[in-house]
């Protein structure tokens, strides 16, 4: 069987910081960055480093913003 | 399989609505606008109606939705546009003809135009935000704001025998002869998005078909004028608004 394996983009200036994509991460990989973009809004950033995102799409579809491009695929 | 090798176009499986244009919303952080936006750009794609869709924008937050939405816009007076989108309507059949309402617009000062626009059966598609509050104009009290809710113009709460109490409007649209589709949803959560979307989606498609006059509550948050974080106001939602404003359809005539 194949493993599922998903990444995100996030649009750092379209972000708002409102941490709703972070409440909505099944396995909690987004948080805040600790920046601010140039419309003053401290923006959130994906934490990956084990590549356990799976694309399930949560984060991007709570976006109020539309901030979130998900990308998946099956890897053999 | 590193990151980068998985970021290619062929792998993409959600972005931003392509009709949702790249303009910055002008909308609070987590505020529901933006989720409900979202969704009706979607729905207007999915049924090939780019083209063909006519929104009416109304007085409030959202009264810049049609610098967000590539498709056409009508801006109503506070309150009139179930009127507007009754005139486009008539003299456009083939179009897909919504308003876009917040709940000081649509049940407060355009309670007789909703009214009359649903019991017509007009064949147009209400999108409601009911966030229990004036947002635009700094959280005043809304005919829809929850007895006990502290808003500007009631900073001790909402009291009955002050201020009368919260409108149940779409209760009252289930109630006409001409609506046909009458539904309340949220979108707190994923799941809750599906569901709103496949309400809008049902909504249009009654329009378009002629069945008659269609509602969609979304019950929305309002953080800014709540005073609370995007997070907490979903919470606070989900436990004072969904109680009064329960969640469902109320009428439904396609499947009667
Ligand atoms: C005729 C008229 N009366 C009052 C106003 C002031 N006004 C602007 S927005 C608004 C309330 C909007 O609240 P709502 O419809 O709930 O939308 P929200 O901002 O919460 O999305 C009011 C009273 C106006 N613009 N025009
Ligand atoms: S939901 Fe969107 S706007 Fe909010 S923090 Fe996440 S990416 Fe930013
Ligand atoms: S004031 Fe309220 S309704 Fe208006 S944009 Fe901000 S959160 Fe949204």
């Amino acid at each position: 069987m194949g493993k599922i394996k998903g990444a995100i983009v996030i649009n750092e200036e379209r972000c708002k910081g409102c941490d709703l994509c972070a409440v909505a991460c099944p396995l909690h990989l987004i948080a805040p960055s600790g920046k601010v973009n140039h419309r003053g809004y401290p923006y959130v950033v994906q934490d990956d480093a084990e590549g356990r995102c799976t694309g399930c799409t949560a984060c991007a579809i709570v976006c109020p913003d539309g901030c979130i491009s998900v990308y998946r695929v099956k890897s053999e | 399989m590193t990151r980068n090798e998985i970021i290619a176009p062929e792998n993409l499986v959600y972005h931003k609505p392509t009709l949702m244009n790249d303009n910055h919303m002008h909308y609070c952080p987590g505020c529901s606008h933006g989720v409900v936006h979202k969704l009706v750009a979607e729905v207007i794609e999915e049924m090939g109606l780019t083209d063909h869709a006519v929104g009416i924008s109304p007085v409030g937050c959202s009264v810049f939705a049609y610098n967000y939405i590539d498709i056409d816009w009508q801006e109503a007076a506070h309150g009139r546009a179930p009127a507007i989108a009754t005139a486009i309507k008539r003299l456009w059949p083939d179009r897909l003809v919504f308003t876009y309402q917040g709940d000081g617009d649509l049940a407060c000062i355009g309670t007789a135009e909703t009214i009359h626009a649903l019991n017509r059966g007009e064949n147009i598609t209400i999108i409601f935000i009911n966030n229990a509050i004036y947002g635009m104009t700094g959280g005043q009290m809304a005919p829809t704001t929850l007895l006990g809710q502290k808003t500007s113009t009631c900073p001790y709460g909402r009291q009955a025998d002050l201020h009368g109490y919260p409108l149940k409007i779409t209760e009252i649209a289930a109630t006409l002869e001409g609506t046909c589709y009458v539904t309340r949803q949220s979108v707190q959560t994923v799941a809750a998005i599906r569901k709103a979307k496949a309400a809008i989606r049902k909504a249009f498609e009654n329009s378009m078909n002629g069945r008659g006059s269609n509602l969609v509550e979304i019950v929305s948050t309002c953080s800014s004028g709540w005073k609370l974080t995007p997070v907490e106001a979903n919470k606070w939602m989900t436990e004072h608004m969904f109680p009064f404003y329960p969640l469902g359809d109320l009428k439904d005539t396609t499947i009667e």
